[in-house]
């Protein structure tokens, strides 16, 4: 039993293959430099961050290094590590960011949440008062462990500066092995000053930590023939499918099977969106046929999801009819929410291959169909009334599905939260994996800039087009300089309804229309785009939407984009909370 | 068709709450109680008891932890407390499948022990043990679960008990098969390993 066991996660990614060890012989260092050195021997060439007090050791060393390590000087520590998620995301490494200890710590904790919610890789290095100073209430000394124990992977204070080598490698194995996480490693002040004798291996095992459970033959065989026998199999897929690699083995699969695929938010790219099994968006504003059908399937097959809330609706009334089949590498999320009937632990770059050798090769046509169908009826009612409103005012739809045009979907997506996610995630097109970008599962309004920032640094030979709201934007507006700073150029399109539109929805549709502070007196967001140095310019009728959108393209820097739209822009189709993924309605009921 | 949905609401669980010893093996690291309790406080789980030291194997602690839950919710908890990267190994037993103790500690008058023959007849009764005389107290263990040293307590309370205490469970389980003995020899010595340049 359980012969396969695929005990070494490493290697997967280009941060691992590069790395020469460096120095190659020992040598007699500051804990700073000692940083600096591990950080290079993991391949990092990127650090998001801000300094203070207890870091500044470390921003001393890191002087020593600037050729190899590039800092992108953050204006706010949630902006540094919102940029390192983004980064993470779409490059696949693990991003890094470093802040000072206090505030500069507690200012992560909302990125080092989000990260831990949405399983991004990332290592946060905060400074900490020296090791003598430690529970004296000394200045900016905050408990950051304790603080961020919730919210990480693993966490670590480093006292010594010897430790610092052997911690490190743990942090970047811990970060990317398994279901990937944050990492933050808590350096006192000392060790960064102490001196070590430096030498740098990587980790390559921890006995207490099994990143990759090992694959049952068992459960692949009863998989298979759950699969085998379904008449009306459907397929879930999640952001495992992209974490691990593996939208080949998963596009293979797919394509064997015949099963029809829907998707939840963070797993957008696992399938090509113009692919004919691609159902759609999963959840609360996903799409119809993609909710309704989930209750008609006899054999669900969920690849490296976890069956979010937004996603199952009222669980009571969820897949009840189906058999249900997990591919995921967490144990923990075997289980927790829907009762599994076959759960197949392990890495889906390895368990989908196995399963998709024991599959027959068919077709569900006729199932496909019935997806199809439903469809029209959503083009009829939502999609048409998006993209071409027969109202003056602007939709945040038609904007989307306008730059889609000439994007063709060429592009990374990266979102803020709200209704402009919504629409973004179901219209957006996206040829290539790692190209959208949002906060899933804590929803972070303020993500988008930051994170659409640290997505343009990552990939500087993609288009980034960041679509955001008048609410989102301006918790972290302060970014705009950062962004001015490196010139990175990403395209912002600021889509303003002068509301926090999806409470405002939430408020006509369940609260009476009693819109209870949610209305927001904006500035001038193009004056103070150009306060920062960034070009801008404002949209409020249809006619000059394209030739706008174009400009925003074609400019070589950074460029803010922003279309007035209409209020009362609601995101349909929706589930509403406590109903059943069956019963998603299309419009506001009467 | 088979309930589907894992009830995870407080107090409403399908099989009702029952008392379970979960137990714990970790690296004997810092933060770990911390790490391991904040799971049971995230989810509204109330622990009875907790005993943490030192296991047969060098370098590895065990948490033994009781409480008092519906089996889902347990079963969640163990899985999270597994899913720790110092956490080797996690399970959860139910009462019928572990040897379990606690220890208390009595220290009542001395001259209750004079007046009557009750307290001696009621240590006697309870297979109790005198620890030390002195001409003020005297100090009696008893080892038995709760419900033993309870007993105890309300007997000797009658006395005027000057002080009580009692410690946390442990427990080992009734299977013959070890488990986590076996794990361990399968994993190896190495807390970590790192690669050779």
């Amino acid at each position: 039993m359980n012969p396969v066991f695929h005990n070494s996660a490493t290697m997967k990614t280009k941060q691992d293959k590069n790395a020469k060890i460096y120095p190659s012989e020992k040598v007699r260092v500051t804990g700073a430099e000692a940083i600096m050195l591990s950080l290079i021997n993991e391949g990092v060439d990127t650090i998001f961050g801000y300094p203070g007090g207890a870091i500044m050791p470390a921003y001393d060393a890191l002087m020593n290094y600037s050729d190899k390590l590039k800092h992108i000087l953050t204006r706010h520590e949630q902006g540094a590590i919102h940029a390192a998620e983004g980064y993470a995301r779409v490059t696949g490494r693990v991003g890094v960011c470093m802040a000072t200890s206090g505030p500069g710590a507690t200012n992560l904790i909302t990125g080092i949440t989000n990260a831990m919610m949405d399983s991004t890789p990332l290592v946060c290095i905060t400074g900490q008062v020296a090791a003598g100073l430690l529970g004296t209430d000394a200045f900016q000394e905050t408990d950051v462990i304790g603080i961020t124990m919730p919210v990480t992977k693993w966490n670590f204070l480093i006292t010594k500066p010897e430790e610092i080598p052997s911690i490190m490698a743990q942090a970047f194995y811990i970060a990317k092995t398994g279901r990937p996480g944050p990492v933050v490693i808590d350096v006192a002040k000392n060790a960064q000053f102490g001196m070590l004798d430096y030498e740098y291996h990587k980790c390559k095992k921890m006995r207490s930590y099994a990143p990759e459970p090992r694959i049952s033959l068992d459960n692949l065989k009863a998989a298979s023939s759950l699969i085998n026998k379904a008449k009306r199999p459907y397929i879930l897929a999640g952001q495992g499918i992209l974490l691990g690699n593996a939208e080949q083995e998963f596009l293979d699969f797919v394509e064997k099977s015949g099963v029809p695929v829907g998707w939840t938010i963070l797993g957008s790219c696992a399938l090509p969106k113009d692919h004919p099994q691609n159902i759609g968006m999963l959840g609360m504003h996903g799409n119809y046929s993609a909710n309704i059908l989930t209750n008609e399937c006899d054999v669900l097959i969920a690849v490296g999801m976890r069956f979010d809330d937004r996603v199952t609706g009222d669980l009571n009334r969820y897949a009840k009819q189906a058999k249900i089949i997990h591919l995921e590498i967490d144990k923990a999320e075997i289980n927790k929410i829907v009762k599994v009937d076959v759960p197949l632990l392990g890495d889906v770059k390895y368990t989908l291959p196995l399963l998709t050798k024991l599959i027959e090769k068919r077709s569900h046509a006729k199932w496909i169909n019935r997806f199809k169908e439903l469809d029209k009826i959503e083009y009829e009612k939502v999609i048409k009334r998006d993209f071409f409103p027969d109202k003056p005012g602007l939709t945040m739809g038609e904007v989307i599905h306008r730059i889609n045009e000439k994007t063709q979907g060429d592009a990374i997506i990266v979102t803020d939260v709200g209704q402009h996610q919504m629409f973004a995630s179901r219209y957006a097109k996206l040829n290539s994996t790692r190209s959208f970008v949002t906060s899933g599962g804590l929803g972070t309004m303020g993500f988008g800039l930051p994170a659409a920032h640290g997505a343009k640094i990552g990939k500087p030979e993609k288009q980034v087009i960041l679509f955001v709201g008048d609410g989102g934007f301006q918790m972290t507006i302060q970014e705009l300089s950062t962004i001015n700073q490196t010139r990175a150029a990403v395209k912002i399109v600021l889509l303003n309804n002068k509301y926090l539109g999806m409470v405002r929805q939430w408020q006509q549709l369940f609260f009476d229309k009693r819109y209870s502070e949610t209305y927001l007196l904006n500035p001038d967001f193009i004056k103070v785009a150009e306060g920062f140095g960034i070009k801008g310019k404002k949209v409020i009728e249809r006619p000059m939407l394209d030739a706008a959108i174009q400009e925003m393209l074609d400019y070589e820097g950074p460029y803010l984009l922003e279309v007035s739209i209409e209020k009362e822009d609601n995101v349909f189709p929706m589930v509403p909370t406590g109903a059943s993924v069956s019963e998603i309605i299309l419009e506001q009921q009467k | 068709m088979a309930k589907k949905t894992i009830n995870i609401e407080n107090g409403n669980c399908t099989g009702g709450k029952k008392t379970y010893t979960i137990s714990a093996f970790s690296e004997n690291h810092i933060g770990l109680l911390n790490r391991i309790t904040i799971i049971f406080t995230r989810r509204q789980v109330n622990i009875d008891s907790l005993t943490v030291s030192g296991s047969a194997l060098p370098g590895i602690h065990k948490f033994t932890i009781v409480v008092h839950d519906c089996l889902e919710k347990v079963q969640k908890v163990v899985e999270q407390i597994e899913k720790l990267v110092e956490v080797l190994k996690a399970f959860y037993h139910t009462e019928e499948e572990v040897i379990h103790q606690e220890i208390a500690l009595y220290k009542v008058p001395t001259k209750a022990l004079l007046v009557s023959n009750k307290v001696e007849e009621t240590i006697r009764k309870h297979s109790a043990r005198i620890l030390e005389v002195r001409p003020e107290y005297t100090v009696i263990e008893l080892t038995g679960h709760k419900e033993e040293t309870q007993e105890l307590f309300d007997e000797l309370s009658k006395y005027g008990l000057l002080q009580f205490t009692r410690s946390g469970r442990i427990a080992v389980t009734r299977s013959s098969k070890e488990v986590f003995t076996n794990y361990m020899k399968e994993i190896g010595k190495e807390t970590v390993e790192y690669e050779k340049n």
